[in-house]
């Protein structure tokens, strides 16, 4: 007999509005309906209106997750068009932020999936070193999330060469945490239980379906946006590996994402040690005007290739602008990976492509049902916070 | 002095990778003599990005050659509304060789109608949906042509990316 077990829009688990509709013949999934855009906001539309400078603030608000990654493939497509060159300095901080990003959007995912499979404590841990993470692109931005790094033609701030040491310090802290991360996912058996096996994507299907990132790599299919083109940015100048596996399942994607963590970290330490010898300051080369053209450009986001096509007639603001994000792509694949499987794993299985979600809330505080600090006060205090990271590092270097 | 040594390594490498780039057989070359004279207008944007005109008629073709055959990944298409007709741009990546190549298809207005791509590449259904909605471009031959991203209650017949679009209406 068919059962329809409608999940969503609004999910108490999935917090992302996406409706599954999962058929189900007694305990196996026998097909999946997907729909989305409930959060549909017209950015393509919203981006033909704005110059190409705001563009860069815009995209950044596709996700909170990936607020690097939009306007990282923004300005590759905007750069590619114009046939703009960035500053050596500036392809370093490029990649510093970049990577800082992968590496908490991986301990969030990892974070959600532990939840999803009812293992609360790695979840706990994962988001405790997130916030290493988190403040790590405080410091340097200014913010946790919406760097606002970005800009045509280079970065908008610098990282100051006094601060790097500290900057490296605090890095590799989270070596010892990812390789805790490594064995508890790698060695549990009730992780090992829940996840291999489950919601296996073939190559075959990758292929078919076109996916991207780390779902594509773990079945098996070796692309990596950042080393196969490098351009404009320092991740052909630093030493690093792609991770790739084959088996497909969700076991596979979580140790990729593992592996693809510590190689951030590489790339994040050997970058900042490149900063030391460049002269600071020099992070923008001046741009004019965008001629008539169009440009393409690709980023890899943490979970996947992130593409903007960028059409100029020679205006102030761009004359289309497409935008493919990752999850475009993944989610459509999940049609095939939770067929089969049962209704139990399908929570997991739809999660495993870390279909990305908009989390940049930072507080909301509320005492007898009324907001207690408003906007302003909310900035005062991530200011104030940001300056005490500052402060103590400083000291803690003294 | 092991900085230096850091460095001279890196240079090395570079310049294999150089002489490996030389000595092999572009695929540009390749995608210009498989899809031979279905080619309308070849236009070298750069090094890594290649526009490819191609006619309606041949699209199926176009693309069943670069995506079964020569194994190029398919990364999505654009709709664009150019005032005096459409055109879609299916945009496909060849990851080794870091280099991109957009098919371009014009279509005339009174009459928005292609192919769909969708039975080759399954990757393709939801953005044909997505232009369909979006700028009102029929794909012939898609399984479930249906809203993707805009709302039930939005208004039937009205593209929002198309340029003669009234935010008021």
């Amino acid at each position: 007999m068919k059962t329809i077990i409608p999940v969503g829009p609004y999910h108490p688990l999935q917090e992302e509005p996406e409706f599954f509709e999962l058929e189900v013949e007694g305990e196996r999934v026998t097909k999946l309906n997907i729909n989305i855009g409930y959060n549909h906001r017209g950015i393509e539309k919203l981006s033909e209106g704005m110059h190409f400078d705001q563009v860069t603030f815009l995209v950044e608000r596709i996700c909170g997750i990936c607020s690097t990654s939009h306007p990282f493939a923004y300005v590759q497509a905007v750069e590619d068009l114009a046939g703009i060159k960035v500053p050596l300095r500036a392809k370093y901080i490029r990649c510093i932020i970049g990577e800082l990003e992968r590496i908490h959007s991986h301990l969030l995912w990892l974070g959600l999936a532990g939840h999803f499979i009812g293992y609360n404590t790695l979840w706990m841990w994962a988001w405790k070193y997130r916030e290493t993470v988190l403040d790590l692109c405080e410091q340097i931005s200014g913010n946790r999330n919406h760097y606002a790094m970005l800009r045509i033609g280079g970065v908008r701030r610098d990282i100051l060469n006094k601060e790097l040491n500290e900057l490296k310090e605090k890095t590799s802290t989270l070596i010892p945490a990812i390789n805790m991360f490594k064995g508890a996912a790698m060695d549990d058996p009730v992780i090992g239980a829940r996840t291999k096996g489950v919601g296996v994507l073939t190559k075959k299907q990758a292929i078919d379906y076109c996916v991207v990132g780390p779902t594509a790599r773990a079945s098996g299919i070796d692309i990596d946006v950042r080393r196969d083109s490098p351009h404009n940015s320092a991740y052909g100048l630093v030493e690093w590996n792609v991770p790739v596996l084959e088996d497909g399942d969700v076991f596979a994607k979580v140790v990729v994402r593992i592996l693809e963590m510590l190689e951030s970290v590489k790339i994040i330490t050997q970058s900042l040690d490149r900063l030391r010898d460049l002269k600071e300051g020099e992070i923008w080369n001046e741009v004019r005007e965008i001629p008539s053209g169009e440009g393409i450009g690709t980023y890899e986001a943490p979970r996947g290739e992130v593409f903007h096509y960028v059409r100029s007639d020679g205006g102030n603001t761009p004359f289309r602008h497409k935008i493919r994000a990752p999850s475009y792509v993944n989610i459509l694949s999940n049609e095939v990976a939770v067929v089969g499987g049962d209704v139990a794993d399908a929570c997991i299985t739809l999660a495993a492509v870390d279909p990305c979600y908009c989390c940049t809330d930072r507080i909301q505080a509320v005492e007898d049902g009324k907001v207690k600090y408003n906007w302003k006060q909310l900035l005062q205090l991530s200011q104030e916070k940001t300056e005490r990271i500052r402060k103590c590092y400083e000291n803690y270097k003294r | 002095m092991r900085k230096g040594i850091k460095h001279q390594t890196f240079n090395i490498k570079h310049v294999t990778f150089n002489i490996k780039h030389l000595t092999k057989v572009m695929i540009e070359d390749i995608v210009k003599e498989k899809l031979g004279n279905r080619v309308l207008n070849w236009e070298k944007k750069n090094e890594r990005r290649y526009y490819i005109e191609i006619q309606k008629e041949n699209l199926q073709e176009s693309v069943g050659i670069l995506f079964r055959d020569l194994g190029l990944r398919f990364s999505i298409a654009s709709g664009v509304d150019i005032i005096d007709n459409f055109e879609i741009l299916y945009h496909f990546s060849s990851d080794h060789e870091d280099k991109f190549f957009s098919l371009r298809v014009k279509i005339n207005k009174e009459n928005p109608e292609v192919p769909s791509i969708s039975g080759i590449i399954t990757a393709a259904k939801w953005i044909e949906r997505e232009i369909w909605e979006l700028l009102g471009i029929n794909f012939v031959g898609h399984p479930g042509l249906k809203r993707l991203l805009l709302a039930e209650d939005w208004p039937e017949g009205v593209c929002p990316l198309r340029k003669d679009y009234n935010k008021n209406v």
